[in-house]
């Protein structure tokens, strides 16, 4: 339970100010926590005075880890003309269902926004069971504080076993905080999971680069914490039949609680291109492009295939094209139905962002160039006088 | 006021795996500063050189760590390339230390020695593990707001605030915050920069100070391996892709025929 330092505490109302369920007021100049109190730790972490304080057992006894059951998933929205819910989202939900079928438990999505509540049969018909939804007009954007004071709330309040979210930049800024806040594991950009015979999550995610495969345990703390990446589970057939309960959580957010401002955003990447873990074709250039101009030749080309554009990291850190078009460890795990390698010689730190595409092509100078270890078929030459010509003879194919 | 760096030192090249033990072969690799924490070294340092020229507040830039001795190579590093002192968290009892033990060690250390600080910078994440999640848990432990992906910062000492520019999935944002903070960085300039001779010399005179995890809590259990809730059940090698057919040949046109009917056999070309 929360613990209150009455000495220490000065009775400035910050935690009163902070917490999203009103569970704690400022009585005669001192802090009182009501029954209401979800733990979730918002005040503890902005009290100046370090008065409060919430006692979480370092490792849960048998006993009490019985206690925590159901998988429950982030369901992280993006807006898109209107809000929907991310793809990785679906992903994970899909995933989730058979990690909760296997363990004979609920399976719980967390949804958060302004005016999303009508995504939460999207989510129902992907296979969750409860849908617990908070509507508050300071969770239409982001932000690390408001999103973690109410999601620990939550799970603290319902004891869940599992936790996952998507490893994008939201839940890669947000799952670490919730774990810190309550003192338990997370996995990073996990690309399997799975349920053993003792009933806990395995988790598995590649490290050093992608040289080795991790399966990671948290055998003695609850809830298991992870974040996936994304493209890596498909997303499954909605079911508009299927029926779930909705939960609304009522929140109190007040914008002091919240320590960042946003005070401009601008979206880069324009709208008409599919973001590139989206694409189907992706026709991917590497630094045997040698110019930025010869990027038009690879433009041609994504033309002709109905392909989408993107890239290695070294035309990133060269410059040449946005992150955001970035295959590999440090950009995007792509599993597209065609991946087409042109320049790029295949550091694993690229193939393990790749390597999971149905069909890869590689056409490169170098004969030893580890790209054609793993693609399925390979040209061995320049892609300057390579590419054209392909460009050429695609086109005559079409005319005839 | 001081600025906090937090930096890791991560191998150099590959890391294999010995298939009949499945541990990892760490004999013959190098280890270097890893970049992205060399780029929030390098961010530290642009403040600080900053401060001084507009005759602001003076800059005092900590760079802590924690790991086996060799980890100091990584902070003479960082000294030569500015740094003022530096703090290495070295102790068995930190060993095995998961991201959640790490951090913990890490604002321990802060709230021992540095509680004053105004601002703390972490790489976005480490190039061998790529969590990108110490940067945030150590945030939460000290109670401090965070903001990830961070390209560049303008610090406003004046107003207590720094402002960002911090990428997102689509674009980019500018986001303001009040002090102290933590902000993780996710780029910098490419170019590995040399210390000048006088710089090198002035390091070896720089205070590297070493914290045992005694110096820190009378529970230690807290840290390294017992206070990791994660836990590696194994290791293994990925499963490997085996090539395909590989063409090479002097005829490009030829090859690249080969190629268009190796398309539409799959459907991504239509025949005829």
């Amino acid at each position: 339970m929360l613990q209150i330092d009455l000495e220490a505490c000065n009775g400035c109302k910050l935690c009163e100010k902070t917490c999203p369920f009103a569970a704690i007021v400022v009585v005669n100049k001192k802090a009182k926590v009501l029954e209401n109190c979800t733990l979730c730790g918002a005040c503890v972490n902005v009290c100046p005075q370090h008065a409060l304080n919430i006692e979480r057992p370092a490792q849960l006894s048998p006993e009490e880890l019985t206690k925590y059951s159901g998988v429950c998933i982030f369901a992280e929205c993006e807006i898109k003309n209107e809000p929907q819910i991310k793809p990785v989202a679906l992903q994970i939900l899909e995933k989730g269902r058979i990690l909760a079928d296997k363990l004979e438990e609920d399976l719980s999505t967390i949804l958060l926004g302004a005016k999303n509540s009508q995504l939460t049969q999207t989510l129902i018909s992907h296979g969750a069971d409860k849908v617990y939804l908070c509507q508050h007009p300071l969770l239409e954007q982001y932000s690390t504080e408001g999103f973690t004071n109410i999601i620990a709330g939550v799970i603290m309040q319902e004891k869940f076993s599992i936790i996952l979210f998507g490893a994008t930049p939201t839940g890669r800024d947000l799952a670490p905080r919730i774990a810190a806040r309550l003192k338990v594991g997370l996995t990073a950009d996990c690309t399997g999971l799975d349920i053993n015979e003792d009933r806990q999550l395995v988790q598995t995610r590649p490290a050093f680069g992608g040289n080795i495969m991790a399966s990671i345990l948290s055998p003695y703390t609850r809830p298991q914490l992870a974040t996936v990446r994304p493209n890596v589970f498909p997303k499954g057939t909605p079911n508009p039949e299927r029926t779930g309960t909705i939960k609304e959580i009522p929140v109190k957010l007040n914008p002091k609680g919240i320590r960042t401002k946003i005070i401009d955003s601008a979206i880069t990447q324009k709208e008409e291109t599919i973001p590139i873990e989206e694409a189907d074709i992706l026709i991917s250039a590497g630094r045997g492009i040698q110019t930025k101009e010869n990027l038009e030749l690879i433009k041609e080309l994504a033309e002709e295939l109905n392909g989408t554009m993107s890239c290695s990291r070294s035309l990133v850190d060269l410059g040449w094209l946005p992150h955001s078009f970035q295959v590999g460890q440090s950009g995007k795990t792509v599993s597209p139905k065609l991946y087409i390698a042109l320049g790029i010689s295949g550091a694993i730190q690229h193939l393990v962002g790749m390597s999971s595409s149905d069909i890869i092509i590689a056409i490169n100078k170098d004969p030893d160039a580890p790209i054609f270890k793993v693609a399925d078929f390979g040209i061995v030459g320049d892609i300057l006088e390579i590419v054209p010509i392909l460009i050429k003879q695609l086109r005559e194919l079409k005319k005839n | 006021m001081k600025i906090i760096v937090c930096i890791k030192q991560v191998p150099a090249g590959e890391v294999k795996i010995n298939p009949e033990t499945g541990t990892l072969i760490r004999e013959g690799v190098q280890s270097i500063l890893n970049p992205f924490c060399e780029y929030a070294l390098d961010e530290a340092i642009r403040i600080k050189k900053e401060q001084e020229e507009r005759g602001g507040e003076e800059v005092e830039v900590i760079v802590l760590t924690m790991g086996p001795p060799q980890a100091r190579s990584a902070l003479l590093r960082c000294l030569e390339l500015g740094a003022d002192r530096a703090i290495l968290l070295c102790d068995r009892k930190f060993a095995g230390a998961d991201t959640l033990a790490t951090s913990l060690a890490l604002s321990e250390a802060i709230q021992k020695f540095e509680e004053d600080f105004t601002l703390i910078f972490t790489g976005k994440q480490a190039i061998d593990g790529d969590t990108a999640q110490v940067g945030p848990e150590l945030a939460e432990h000290l109670g401090i707001p965070q903001i990830t992906y961070v390209t560049s910062t303008n610090l406003i000492p004046e107003r207590r605030r720094i402002q960002v520019e911090r990428e997102t999935e689509n674009g980019y944002e500018i986001v303001e915050c009040k002090l102290p903070a933590l902000v993780s960085v996710s780029s910098g300039s490419n170019i590995l920069r040399i210390p000048s001779f006088k710089e090198i010399i002035n390091a070896r005179r720089k205070v590297i100070k070493n914290v045992i995890a005694d110096d820190l809590s009378k529970d230690t259990s807290r840290f390294g391996l017992s206070g990791s809730p994660t836990q590696v059940a194994k290791i293994f090698p990925p499963k490997s892709r085996t090539g395909g057919q590989k063409i090479e040949s002097d005829d490009p046109e030829a090859a690249v025929s080969r190629l268009i009917e190796f398309l539409q056999e799959n459907v991504f070309v239509d025949k005829e």
